[in-house]
């Protein structure tokens, strides 16, 4: 494995790990709670930080979760307080928030969208030592918030109205979901970029629950789906030097159509089984009940 | 008299600038079973979702077992079962994971002991889908899902049951062993307020209707005998169904 000579593909690696068990890991919440594009989202938003972190000569990557994660927050507020405008506020923060990464970028001392495009695009050659330790260290929040709070989460994405009886802290939960989310973006910016991350919190969700029936299988599917395409991915990129993020993307989607493929024999054996399962005599579902009178009808 | 575990005065709910709740009072009493009946549009969901804190008050107040509703912490004590449409997300999850969640009002930090394992387990044969523990729950009927919503509120082990059309769309057999659940529930002392679109077989458990109509009580007393068209409040009332019964607000003359 000569790969491993090189220390930039190191950190590479190292990062397409965290990103690959990450991104699915908040992934699967927000496609529980029909969100699947936040991620999209937060990815413009989070351009506006990178722009700030080459003008501010700061760092790029605490910058963009900074921001990102101020973005997610504004985005879980308006969906509290939004009325029917809610959509349209949305789109005016994911657009201003690209046109603020590009303002930003050009403003720069020697700046020019090209330094944009490692960002966008994802970049292994550019993960620095600093981007590493900033991943590791926004890659063990996530994952703690993601694992360790995984039965408050599934309750609240599942069914807020329940959970907010079960006594659950909901709309914390809620901001602590986006926040995690904006964090993850941030963490796959240097792998995958920012136009392509949300694939990555979607695809291996949706690709592992074709073959599932629980959320924990789901959870652990996702995840070693995530990890496969990133890693080959990189490797992949490193050898037949193609972009990363979209190499990453278009094996995820590879996976989904696989799989998809192999569930469907799978579904069928299911349902056999279940069939054969069953005893003999079931009642119908669909039988009309009888003694019931139809209430609502309306005599005129 | 027993005391009081839910009780609302003068409660008025919005549901956008359209006024839901015009100042609805009721108590429920510990070990009685209340059903809220009244035709769609008549507040049933709004007034059991003001309880519960999900639509905020504009005027009113409620208390929870003696407690403001603001400040009571105390949910274990509460089992609650939505309307079916509201629940489901877009993740597979079996039926022993939707009733762990309702299981973690007891649960510290989220965590599950064996003990709280045990009691997914019994809410689960409480409902007769003990054998469906491990099943997606894309995979069930109506009726079985309205089950597992059940037991998922069952699991807490709860002294309070609030429900939202726990009959709607559910076939007959699961109706009946809806009705004996409640049943045994009602007999080891549960209180039960819960939203019913007709009485059906739940009739004979019931001790008390409040019928609601243009988000006012139009009646609070013995439940209506009527089944179907008589039972809704657009049905007109011209004979009185106790003596001691409350007027008859028709919502004509306010």
């Amino acid at each position: 494995m000569d790969i491993l000579n090189y220390p930039f593909m190191e950190r590479a690696l190292i990062a397409a790990v965290l990103v690959g068990i990450t991104a699915p890991a908040i992934g699967i919440y927000l496609v529980q709670r029909r969100q699947p594009l936040m991620g999209d989202g937060i990815g413009h938003v989070a351009m506006t930080g990178v722009g700030l972190g080459f003008l501010l000569n700061a760092s790029p990557v605490w910058m963009a979760t900074a921001v990102s994660a101020l973005g997610s927050v504004l985005m879980e507020l308006i969906r509290w307080y939004g009325k029917t405008r809610g959509d349209i506020a949305l789109a005016m923060l994911f657009y201003g928030g690209m046109a603020g990464g590009v303002m930003f970028v050009n403003l720069a001392p020697g700046g020019s969208n090209a330094n944009l495009s490692s960002y966008l695009f994802g970049s292994l050659s550019t993960v620095s030592q600093s981007d590493v330790t900033a991943i590791g260290i926004l890659a063990g929040f996530v994952i703690v918030v993601t694992l360790g709070l995984r039965r408050q989460l599934f309750a609240v994405n599942h069914d807020e109205e329940f959970a907010r009886v079960t006594g659950l802290p909901v709309r914390a939960l809620n901001l602590l979901t986006a926040v995690t989310a904006a964090v993850t973006v941030t963490v796959a910016m240097r792998v995958v970029g920012l136009i392509l991350v949300s694939a990555l919190m979607v695809v291996p969700v949706a690709a592992a629950q074709q073959l599932t029936r629980s959320f924990a299988a789901t959870l652990a599917i996702a995840g070693a789906i995530g990890v496969t395409v990133t890693v080959s991915g990189t490797v992949t990129s490193y050898y037949q030097n193609v972009p990363p993020g979209a190499t990453i993307v278009l094996l995820t989607i590879a996976a989904f159509i696989v799989l998809t493929a192999l569930a469907t024999p799978l579904a069928r054996r299911r349902a056999r089984n279940a069939a054969a399962a069953r005893p003999a005599g079931d009642p119908v579902e669909c039988a009309i009940p009888a003694t019931r009178g139809a209430s609502d009808e309306v005599g005129v | 008299m027993a005391e009081p575990v839910i009780s609302l005065r003068g409660v008025r709910a919005e549901l956008g600038s359209r006024p839901v709740l015009r100042g609805i009072d009721l108590t429920v009493r510990r070990g009685e079973v209340v059903a809220l009946l009244g035709a769609n549009g008549s507040g049933k969901s709004t007034a059991i979702r003001t309880i519960i804190g999900q639509v905020p008050l504009s005027g009113g107040e409620i208390e929870l077992f003696g407690t403001p509703r603001r400040a009571f912490r105390d949910w274990r004590r509460v089992g609650y079962v939505p309307q079916r449409t509201t629940a489901g997300g877009g993740v597979p999850a079996t039926v022993t994971e939707i009733v762990a969640s309702g299981r973690l009002s007891r649960a510290r930090f989220g965590l599950l002991r064996k003990a709280d394992h045990e009691a997914v387990r019994h809410a689960l044969e409480l409902v007769g889908m003990a054998d469906r523990a491990k099943d997606s729950v894309d995979a069930l009927s109506g009726g079985q899902h309205q089950r597992v919503l059940i037991a998922r509120a069952l699991a807490a082990e709860p002294e309070l049951l609030i429900m939202d059309e726990p009959m709607a769309g559910v076939d007959l057999a699961s109706q009946q062993v809806l009705a004996d659940t409640l049943t045994r529930q009602v007999a080891e002392g549960a209180t039960v307020l819960l939203v019913l679109h007709e009485l059906g077989p739940l009739e004979p458990l019931i001790d008390r209707a409040v019928v609601l109509r243009d988000g006012c009580v139009q009646h609070d007393g013995p439940p209506p005998r009527a089944l179907g068209q008589h039972a809704l409040p657009g049905h007109d009332h011209v004979h009185p169904h106790s003596a001691d019964a409350e007027p008859i607000r028709t919502g004509l003359l306010s």
